[in-house]
Formats: C-alpha cells, structure tokens, sequence
C-alpha cells in the first residue's frame, strides 16, 4: 500500500469537504484496501465513512425502504423487513462473498466495488479501466469471466457484485449526497457501460458519497429467485447469475424483472425483452423467447463464449423457479 | 467533527500516531501508520502471533477475528478504524486453562493437521455460533466457506462445529 492519511468523518459535510480527486471514501474496506494492497488503487487520503448515521432501515412514504448506505450486506441480508419483504436481495446478498466479508462490506461500497478482472488487478498488463489508453489484455487474452453483453473495445470487465443484480431488479433507486446537495440516481443509471472510458465504473461524482438506498415497495416475494453460476457452489463470483421476479395473476405474468450478473459491466436488464412476457403464460416456451431476445446481441471473445448459452439456459431455469417460488440453488 | 490522524500530504514518509485498541478485554496502546491492517497491527506491533497471515487478500479467513462479536477478516481492516471497538482472537478465547468448547471440539475431532488455519476457524466458528443461521452440516459448510483449510480437514472441522452448535442447542 502506499502511505496515506486517515481521517474519520462524524458527519457528511466533513466528509463531502475533505474529498478531493485523490482521497477515497472507506466504508468495509475489503475491495479498496485489497486494491490498494495490489497497487491497482492508490489513496492520498481514506475518509472512514462508517461513523455517518446511515446504519439503519426506515420504510419510506412511498411503501417501500431506505436501506441505510454504513449498513453492513450481513445486516441487510438478515434483516427481517429485507427477508419478509425483499427476499430476492437477502439471496442475492448471501450468494456473495463469505461470513466475514459480509460482516464488513456496506451496502454503499458493495455498489462502488471493482471489476476482479485478473488483469485489471495485474499491474504488470495493460488495462483502460486501471490505465486509461494502455489497452485492453482481455479482448485477445485470457478472458473466460469476462463480459458478454454491452461489451466495447476499450474494456470487457464484469460488475461483480451480487447484491446489485436483485437491486437492479427490483428497481432501486441510490441516494447521493455531494457539495451541491442530494440527488437520486435510478439503479439502472448507477453503473454505466465502459464505451470509450472504462474507468469510469457509475455516474457518481468524484465529491458524491453513497447515503442510502431506496427500494420500491413492490418486492416480488411471492415469485422470484438468484440463480448463481460459479465454479465452485460457495464463496466464488458468478460466471453467470440471474435475478428473477414475476408478478402473476394465475399462470398469466403481470410483471416480469429478469437481471444478469456476470455478464456486462453493469447488472444486466433488458426491459424490452421483460415486456415481452406482461400477459403471456408462465410457459417455458415463452422463457425461451425472452432468453434468446436479452442474448441475441451478446458476443463472446473465445473463453467466454460458453457464458451465451449457459446465460440463456440460466434465465429459463430462473423464470421457472420463480414461478413456482421454488429455490433450488 | 473529524479525527484527523495525519492529514500532511503524502511523500513516502511512513507517519504514526498513537491509538487504542480494545483486545480481548483489554486496552493497548500503540503507535502505527494509516496504512496498519488489525492483522499487522496484532502480530508485528502487539505481538499476538495467534492470528495468522495466509492470503492477506480476505480470500482464506486464516486472520479471522471478531469485532463487537462479528467474525470479520483483519487483513481487510485498518488498525485505525476499529478504535472503540470490542476486538475478540483466539489468544482471548479460554479462560485461563479451560477451552473454549469449540477449541475443545477441534482437539477432539482431530479437526486440524498442519494447524496453520485453525485459529481462523475457530474464530469464525464463534461467530458463526453468534449469528445462529447455521442449524446442519450443510449449513456450517455453507457459512464456513470463508475459511480454507489447504489440508483438507473440512469433514472434521464440521463435525467439531456441529457438535458444539448441538450441545449448545440443548443447554439453551
């Protein structure tokens, strides 16, 4: 790690005046000091953000929730308002990481985590999203996690987090506070994808600080599932995993939600394809379809390509699990 | 308000302050950098050599420890953060001479070979046992997973888990 200051900010205008381009909020700190012990991430100043009173749920005018951002994944996952009323985020979040790392990570650094492409953390290779202009080593490289969908020349990263595909799903909106005052960013807003500036990972400000996130008040706990696909069944992250949600009126879909993990460098939603299913029959059939359309642009790079099929094959599985609100993985 | 620690802009000059640590129920005070993770805090500064140093990444859990009774990973926390906070190892787990049941459990089931994980696994067992998610072998595998034993003596950690998760279950 390089050497850097510490500061402890007891309050958000603290925090918001001590930021600067080359200071870095800290919240669990397990993928920044991680980064910063690879060299991938250097800091002139940690702003520790977790003495802000953001630690709590309220529920919202609207019927939904506001998770606060210091709230731990562990906290958030178990909390009986999350497993009664949004039991898709507490599977998502549980399918990340392990025990110890959820007993750390926040809710608002779990958005702001990093890509684990191998060559974004190896300083020795080429990467835009780590040195802009220096190339990309994963396009012609090894490259077996890397992106499918939304893919540009400059960068074929993955968002690797869990949690944020079911927040993506659910349509969650992220509350930012910054030194000209708040703001809401819609989730599907949040991350971007890498076209010509992969180190661009959100549309957050460089003065902006993550205070909470909004859930709506429809939750989907009657139908839904995280499917995750990995190469080992626990503590590993997804090649491919989907976040699946219906609404339906017997076997007829009022509302469909279907997001992607592990496949771009954002959650994955395609709401034109969702549509596809709102008064169709819960059929496999009509999976099919709405599996081919979110996959039909998707280009693989060689070790990746297995992830288009094992994508489509995932969603069916997922919309069917969610039907009968069976959870099998 | 805000602590500031040392706010001089950066030049390789390695600058300490003084904190406080609360470990295993007692207060040590010590002189470290920003940039001391709880782990080197505990094992270069404090001496305290039962946490180990394996990945330093927060990939196999052999630096686990418990925060405020939250098994978390010391590699992956600044000393400096965790001021005020209840700090809990494995130096801190029996009482005198008597084991704590699960340090029991692991010399009973033989759950161990080289040993270099077990103080990890037996931390992040303590608080698997706080959190009480886990109630079967497969789910102290599941909520275990953060723990890697490079001697593959998996079958007989969940087997000494398990029995304390058991017996504790029937006390209670």
């Amino acid at each position: 790690m390089n050497p850097f200051a510490y500061t402890r900010a007891y309050g958000v205008d603290t925090a918001l005046n001590e930021k600067t381009e080359r200071a870095h909020y800290i919240g669990g700190g397990t993928n920044l000091i991680d980064l910063m012990k690879e060299n991938v991430m250097h800091s002139q100043l940690l702003i520790d953000v977790n003495h802000l009173p953001f630690h709590e749920i309220e529920e919202t005018e609207s019927g939904g929730l506001l998770l606060g951002a210091m709230m731990t994944n562990a906290e958030t996952a178990y909390h009986p308002l999350i497993e009664e009323r949004y039991p898709l985020l507490a599977k998502a979040i549980l399918a990340g990481a392990s025990p110890q790392l959820r007993n750390m990570a926040t809710n608002g650094g779990n958005l702001m985590q990093r890509t684990r492409c191998y060559y974004f953390y190896d300083t020795a290779t080429p990467c835009n999203k780590r040195e802009p202009g220096s190339g990309c080593s994963a396009i012609n490289g090894y490259n077996r996690i890397h992106a499918i969908l939304g893919t540009s020349s400059e960068c074929i990263a993955t968002h690797p987090s869990d949690m944020c595909v079911a927040l993506a799903a659910l349509d969650a909106t992220v509350h930012v506070s910054g030194r000209n005052g708040d703001r809401t960013i819609a989730f599907n807003d949040f991350h971007r994808l890498p076209e010509m500036h992969p180190e661009k990972d959100n549309t957050l400000e460089s003065d902006e600080l993550i205070t909470g996130i909004e859930l709506p008040e429809k939750g989907f706990k009657d139908h839904f599932t995280y499917i995750k696909i990995r190469d080992r069944q626990s503590y590993a992250f997804a090649l491919v995993s989907v976040a699946a949600a219906l609404e339906l009126d017997g076997d007829t879909i009022t509302d469909a939600r279907i997001a992607l993990g592990g496949v771009a460098h954002k959650p994955w939603r395609d709401q034109g394809a969702e549509s596809l299913l709102k008064g169709k029959k819960a059929t496999e059939e009509n999976f099919e379809q709405v599996a081919e359309t979110i996959l039909a642009n998707a280009q693989g790079y060689g070790h990746n390509t297995f992830k288009i099929e094992l994508a489509k094959r995932a969603i069916i599985r997922a919309l069917s699990e969610a039907t009968e609100n069976v959870h099998l993985s | 308000m805000s602590l500031v620690i040392d706010t001089e802009p950066r030049t390789g000059v390695s600058s300490t302050s003084s904190i406080t640590l609360k470990i295993n129920g007692s207060e040590k005070r010590i002189s470290i950098a920003p940039w001391t993770t709880l782990l080197d805090a505990l094992r270069e500064h404090l001496d305290m050599t039962g946490t180990k140093k394996g990945c330093d990444h927060g990939q196999c859990g052999a630096c686990t420890v418990l925060v405020n009774g939250k098994r978390i990973n010391s590699c992956l926390t600044l000393a400096v953060m965790q001021e005020g906070n209840e700090i809990q190892t494995i130096e801190g787990l029996s009482k005198g001479n008597e084991l704590h049941p699960l340090q029991e459990a692991f010399i009973e089931h033989d759950a161990f070979q080289c040993g270099y994980c077990t103080p990890g696994q037996i931390c992040s067992a303590v608080g698997l046992m706080n959190e009480g998610k886990a109630h079967n072998a497969s789910e102290i595998r599941e909520l275990m997973s953060g723990n890697l034993c490079r001697c593959g003596a998996y079958t007989n950690i969940v087997d000494a888990i398990e029995e304390v998760i058991n017996k504790e279950g029937r006390n209670a």
